[in-house]
């Protein structure tokens, strides 16, 4: 019994070392595959492949946002400032619209949830998309805490300008994308954006960023720009023209003043402006620098490049009589005229009554080229080349009939900017030398280049000191206790059909203490359709309180005897007597 | 029988000691293996989940009653069970017919059976019922078995394959065929037979391939010998498994560090694929312990099998252990890319409630048939 049970239970002993062969080898044959794809490097798709393609699902380079430079006035005034602020973003294909935890999202977002799914949905081929851009990081928070799959959060900066609208066209602006888009900006944009760093991360499969692993690069902050305007000398600038453009119902309006000794702006105003903090909607009208854009025709504010030339000639002298009777010319088969009859006059004369008569008269008396080389020698027709966006160089073509050569003794026919006009100003501020303006604040002033013979300018300026003086065309810009020399302008706006009857540019540039002058500033206020358009009536008052404020701030002390300025500002000077 | 069996038990002296494990029909080696496996498979578990809670706890209380039943199954004797075979076999079929006809279905196959209260797969009770019933008609009769009795054990064997074939399950169905097929095998059928089986199937592999697999069956084949044909799609585990596998090295990345599995790459990562994880944050000396481990467990089944004291039991202690060991190399052979990806969760290690309780059922009965000499 117990043997036939043996007998049955017997297995034959073959099978049981096939099954222990088979129980051996098997394992050892995962084994060995699992081996080869961890330690063994001969492999083909060995572990290091295996390690490269898992770092490769996972390690990602990111990169880091540099921060943007900082723009400031020239005494550190912030102009431009990045604030860090964090943008959501989605991948359409991971994000679930019909989920609940979406309509939280749209909500915390402020979105609408419906027109928001729509949103997603025209994205849904893609990976993705913005949800919201430079939230705040209270804000943005809120958003990334509700874990949301496929929402993510990446950082950015957001530029801000604390000034605003008064110096919007000057600094311009950056994009969403925080590149710059105006001014500026723009300009200077390599200078300001710096060099963004990158780091590495692991990420999940959704994206999410799990550790940083180590830097690559850190990031380099973008340079500071320090501009050469003075904020306080801005905000002046640009309340006084705001006020003026509203007064005369002006179509726009530019107030650029210049550093005379170092060549830089220290103010540049435009109106209309725009507020660069919210540019919802602006009109495009606002966003030209129209001090460094548009050009102008100078009108009457170039006779004293005229004047300069003729005394160059040596055929004339400040006191040179000119008979200007009887109040108009005829030459080159065109009538020229002046507002009444000045009678004799000598050449100081002809600039404080802005006389057409004598100065056509000194005109004909000069070759052609010799005028436009004066024009030429004062910067007219060449850029300022500041660097600007758009910064346009005017026009001084060739002239060749005498008519041309006429009008352009008087400032047109030929077309510059508010910077170069006040340029051409510096000039003759500067005793003869031309220096370069820069919008950056410089640390030594540049020596500038002689064009005019020194005796020459400083004849011409006080020349011009009359015209503020009473019996002169701009006796609105004379400021108490110092000397301003200046001229007025007044030039036809050009329409489509050639020269509008009725629609004019004024204009005043002028400097300040004449005998030693520390400013020159440009007033143009465009189109001016409240009745009054001489430039004496609407450019130089803007021209007087921006100067004066600018003298104060500035600590210039005065230069003019005070009992006599007192005397002279008590009794303001008749409507009548301003003339451009 | 083999050297190494002879030398571990010394002539005479048994398989066991005796004592109070002996009593309470506890194998105290295989229940050892068994914990240090359940502890091990939490512990990679924990990390393999994302530091789940939820699936920490659950699969500790599908382990606990895992035991129980396991204790609870030891409790009877090899003879009750051989009597009883064939209960769990007819209710099984039963509830695969069942599912055929009202059964539920996920991803395109019908395989749960919803009673309301609980979902099941019926086929997993067929892992066991199915050898066990094979085991119980083969062991009653003389062995080797003569052709009538092999062919009625291959029908008993094939019908269930069958009905799980078509739910499809091609992988459970491949399961219970081969722990059928090892009774058999074990019962001592003729070289004649193997090599004429061997050609049987190699002869109707073609037709296999072309009529009776599915087209999201063949392309797992396909998938196997080239992962990168489809990327994104069929190849997406089988490449992110290797590269998990890959990522580890000798000794790993360290517990939850690996960024395969942690970040969310690697699919079913705390179920079928959890080898991958152990390879990449234990590196192969975690892979090559683990494996130690289920060796030894093995080596223990055969042990038992070996000893046992009726044919019954010898042929079921066998299949039991050739099937526990067939889970664990199919297992690692779809994760580590060598055989096609089909459903086999790795043993006492993967998530997964029913798997543990069917493989607890099986040492169970192991542990009856290795104490079975106390009870006679």
């Amino acid at each position: 019994m117990i043997n036939k049970k043996i007998k049955e239970l017997a297995i034959p002993r073959w099978r049981y070392q096939l099954v222990l062969l088979l129980l051996g080898c098997l394992p050892l044959i995962a084994l060995w595959h699992i081996a080869s794809l961890q330690v063994i490097s001969t492999a083909d798709r060995g572990y290091q492949f295996l390690q490269g393609q898992g770092n490769a699902r996972t390690v990602r380079t990111e990169s880091i946002p540099a921060y943007r430079g900082l723009i400031t006035d020239r005494r550190g005034e912030p102009l431009a400032v990045s604030t860090p602020v964090t943008s959501i973003w989605a991948n359409p294909k991971l994000l679930n619209t019909s989920a609940k935890s979406f309509v939280v999202l749209a909500d915390r977002l402020g979105l609408d949830a419906n027109q928001l799914r729509e949103r997603v949905s025209r994205y849904s081929s893609k990976e993705f998309m913005y949800l919201a851009r430079h939230l705040t990081p209270a804000e943005a928070d809120k958003v990334l805490n509700l874990k949301v799959q496929g929402v993510y959060g990446q950082q950015e900066y957001k530029r801000f300008y604390p000034a605003g609208e008064v110096t919007a066209q000057l600094v311009g602006f950056t994009n969403i994308d925080d590149q710059g888009q105006e001014g500026i900006e723009l300009a200077y944009e390599r200078l300001l954006k710096g060099d963004p760093g990158a780091k590495r991360v692991v990420k999940d499969m959704k994206g999410r960023v799990i550790k940083d692993v180590g830097l690559i690069a850190s990031e380099k902050p973008g340079k500071d720009i320090a501009l050469s305007i003075d904020l306080r000398l801005q905000y002046l600038a640009h309340r006084e023209l705001k006020e003026a453009v509203k007064r005369f119902e002006a179509e726009s309006g530019s107030v650029v003043m210049l550093d005379v000794e170092t060549g830089e702006v220290l103010a540049m105003a435009n109106q209309p402006t725009y507020n660069p903090n919210n540019r919802i909607g602006i009109n495009s009208n606002a966003l030209r620098n129209r001090a460094m854009t548009d050009l102008v025709e100078p009108g009457s504010t170039m006779k004293p490049l005229t004047v300069a030339a003729a005394l160059e000639t040596g055929k004339y002298q400040p006191h040179t009589p000119m008979d200007t009777n009887p109040g108009y010319i005829w030459a080159a088969g065109k009538t020229f005229r002046d507002h009444h009859n000045y009678g004799m006059l000598d050449v100081t004369g002809v600039l404080t009554k802005s006389s057409q008569v004598g100065t056509t008269k000194m005109a004909l008396d000069m070759e052609p080229a010799f005028l436009r080389d004066m024009f030429d020698r004062f910067g007219i027709g060449h850029a300022p080349g500041t660097g600007f966006p758009g910064e346009s160089a005017g026009s001084l073509p060739e002239r060749r009939r005498a008519i041309e050569h006429i009008t352009m003794a008087f400032g047109y026919g030929i077309t510059a900017t508010p910077l170069q006009i006040a340029r051409a100003y510096a000039v003759l501020a500067n005793d003869g030398r031309i220096k370069p303006v820069s919008l950056l604040r410089v640390k030594q002033s540049p020596a500038g280049e002689q064009v005019l013979d020194e005796k020459i300018a400083r004849q011409v300026r006080d020349m011009l000191l009359t015209v503020t003086e009473p019996g002169g065309t701009a006796t609105r810009a004379a400021i108490p206790g110092y000397t301003v020399g200046g001229k007025t302008g007044t030039s036809h706006k050009v329409g489509p059909r050639g020269y509008e009857p009725n629609r004019y540019i004024g204009l005043f540039a002028g400097f300040v203490p004449a005998d030693n002058p520390r400013l020159v500033t440009v007033v143009v206020v465009n189109d001016p359709r409240s009745g009054e358009y001489y430039g004496g009536l609407v450019a130089a008052p803007t021209y007087r309180t921006v100067t004066s404020g600018a003298l104060r701030l500035l600590r210039i002390p005065p230069d003019a005897v005070p009992a006599e300025q007192l005397a002279e500002s008590a009794t303001p000077a008749p409507h009548k007597g301003d003339r451009s | 029988m083999s050297e190494f069996v002879r030398r571990i038990r010394p002539e005479g002296s048994g398989l066991y000691g005796s004592g109070g494990w002996q009593r309470l029909h506890v194998d105290l080696p295989l229940l050892v293996l068994i914990l240090i496996l359940c502890g091990s498979g939490l512990f990679v578990l924990y990390g393999a989940s994302g530091q789940s809670q939820h699936y920490l706890t659950r699969q500790a209380i599908y382990m606990g009653l895992g035991l129980v039943v396991m204790l609870v199954t030891a409790q009877f004797s090899p003879r009750f069970i051989m009597r009883w075979a064939p209960l769990p076999y007819v209710v099984g079929i039963l509830l695969l017919i069942a599912v055929a006809l009202v059964g539920v279905g996920a991803k395109g196959a019908q395989r749960w059976l919803d009673l309301g209260f609980i979902r099941f797969q019926p086929s997993e009770i067929l892992k066991l019922a199915c050898p066990l019933m094979i085991a119980s008609y083969l062991g009653k009769r003389h062995l080797p078995p003569s052709f009538r009795h092999l062919v009625l054990a291959l029908l008993v064997l094939l019908m269930p394959a069958g009905l799980v074939g078509m739910q499809p399950d091609l992988g459970t169905a491949l399961l219970i065929f081969a722990s059928g097929i090892f009774v058999v095998f074990l019962a001592g059928i003729s070289k004649r037979y193997i090599f004429g089986a061997i050609i049987v199937v190699m002869a109707a592999a073609p037709v296999f391939w072309l009529f009776l697999l599915r087209d999201y069956q063949r392309q797992r084949i396909l998938t196997l010998l080239d992962p990168q044909a489809d990327k994104l799609g069929a190849g997406w585990n089988i490449i992110q498994s290797t590269t998990a596998i890959g990522s580890g090295g000798l000794y790993g990345k360290g517990w939850m560090m690996g960024t395969q599995s942690q970040l969310d790459f690697l699919p079913e990562s705390h179920t079928d694929f959890i080898i991958a994880v152990l390879a990449e944050e234990f590196g192969l000396v975690g892979v090559v312990a683990l494996l130690c481990l289920y060796l030894l467990i093995i080596a223990r089944g055969f042990m038992i099998a070996l000893n046992a004291r009726s044919m019954f039991g010898r042929l079921l202690a066998g299949s039991v252990t050739l099937t526990f060991f067939v889970y664990v190399f199919v297992n690692m052979g779809m994760v580590s890319g060598i055989l096609p990806v089909v459903g086999v969760p790795l043993p006492l290690v993967s998530y997964g409630g029913t798997a543990i309780v069917t493989l607890m059922l099986g040492f169970g009965m192991l542990m009856a048939i290795s104490t079975e000499k106390q009870r006679v």
